[in-house]
C-alpha cells in the first residue's frame, strides 16, 4: 500500500519559497492571497491493511519526515490514484 | 591529552579547516566518522563541522541528525561533554533535538556569503574565552533561526542565547545566531570560527572559539 505525505510549512511561519513563487505570479497578472510550497512524498509500505500503513507511515512522519516546529503533515491512502 | 573529536558526514565540508583549527591551537584533532560510534570518555570535546550532509535532502541536517554516530554524539552530550555545532553542525544538532529550533530557508532566498558581526548573548562555559564581540564569515542558505514565541522567550530567560547578529543576514528570529543546551555545554552557531583563524584570512576572533578547549582537553 502506498501512502502520500503532504508536508507544508506552518502558517504562522515565513514561508520564503512561496512567498518568491507568489511575487513571480503577481508579475505575471496571477491575483492571489497566498502560495505555500511544501513537499509530498511517496511511502510504499509492503503493507495490505489500511490501518497498519497509516500507523507506520506515521511513525516514519515523527521519526524524520516532518520537523514539528515549522511544518504540518496530512497523509492520504493512494490506493488507486495516479501515483499507486 | 584527551583529543577534540570532528565528525564528519557524507557532504560536510568544513571538516579539514576544523581539524587543521583544532591543531593550530596545540590541540590533538581525531577524526569520527558518521557511521561509527565512540566511547564518550575519550574525547575531551566535540566538533560537528559545516557543510551539505546529505546534500541538505528533506530538510537541512535532518538524515545527518539520524545517523548512527549520533547515539554517541547524545550520549556526549547528556555526559557534559563540551559539543560545537557550525552551521551544517548547528542544524544537525538542532535536528537532533540536541539544541532547541530550527534553521530555515535564509528570507531573501539568497545564500549568504561575507563576514558578520556578532555580540555575545550569554557565555557558554566551554567558550568562555570568546571576546563579547566578534567578526565572522558565514555561508548558507538556511540559515533563519525559527522557534516558537514562548520558547524563545525562555531562550533569553535561561541565558541560552549564545550570539546574536549585529546586522540580521538571513530572517533569524531575535537576530539569533547561535544558542546552546538546556546544560549550556552543547553549543551550535551559523558563522565559521574555522575560518577566522589567522590574518591572512581576514581576521582571527575564531581561534578562542578552539583554545578555549586548551583548558578541558
Amino acid at each position: 500500500m502506498k501512502i502520500g505525505v503532504k508536508i507544508l510549512p506552518k502558517n504562522e511561519v515565513l514561508d520564503s519559497q512561496g512567498r518568491a513563487v507568489e511575487d513571480t505570479l503577481r508579475h505575471h497578472g496571477q491575483t492571489l492571497s497566498g502560495c505555500r510550497v511544501g513537499r509530498y512524498v511517496v511511502l510504499d509500505l509492503n503493507e495490505s491493511e489500511k490501518s497498519r500503513a497509516i500507523a507506520r507511515a506515521t511513525e516514519i512522519c515523527e521519526f524524520v519526515l516532518f520537523n514539528p516546529l515549522s511544518e504540518t503533515y496530512e497523509l492520504e491512502v493512494l490506493e488507486g490514484q495516479a501515483h499507486a | 591529552m584527551k583529543p577534540i573529536g570532528v565528525v564528519r558526514f557524507l557532504g560536510t565540508n568544513c571538516d579539514q579547516d576544523v581539524y587543521d583549527a583544532v591543531a593550530a591551537v596545540g590541540l590533538t584533532p581525531k577524526w569520527i566518522w558518521h557511521e561509527d560510534q565512540f566511547e564518550v570518555r575519550d574525547v575531551a570535546a566535540l566538533v560537528l563541522p559545516g557543510g551539505f550532509s546529505y546534500g541538505d535532502y528533506l530538510r537541512s541536517g535532518a538524515l545527518a541528525a539520524r545517523a548512527p554516530v549520533m547515539k554517541s554524539v547524545g550520549e556526549a552530550a547528556r555526559f557534559g561533554t563540551p559539543i560545537l555545532g557550525i552551521c551544517n553542525g548547528f542544524q544537525i544538532l538542532c535536528e537532533a533535538h540536541l539544541l532547541p529550533g530550527v534553521l530555515l530557508r535564509n528570507n531573501s532566498l539568497r545564500f549568504r556569503d561575507g563576514w558578520v558581526e556578532l555580540r555575545k548573548s550569554s557565555e557558554a562555559p566551554a567558550f568562555r574565552d570568546v571576546k563579547a564581540s566578534v567578526r565572522l564569515p558565514i555561508a548558507h542558505g538556511d540559515g533563519r533561526y525559527y522557534i516558537d514565541e514562548d520558547q524563545v522567550k525562555r531562550l533569553f530567560d535561561d541565558d541560552r542565547v549564545w550570539w546574536q547578529y549585529e546586522q540580521n543576514p538571513n530572517g533569524s528570529l531575535e537576530n539569533i545566531a547561535g544558542v546552546m543546551n538546556e546544560a549550556k555545554n552543547v553549543a551550535g552557531l551559523m558563522p565559521h570560527p574555522e575560518r577566522a583563524m589567522f590574518g591572512y584570512s581576514g581576521g582571527t576572533d575564531g581561534r578562542a572559539f578552539f583554545s578555549s578547549l586548551l583548558a578541558l582537553a
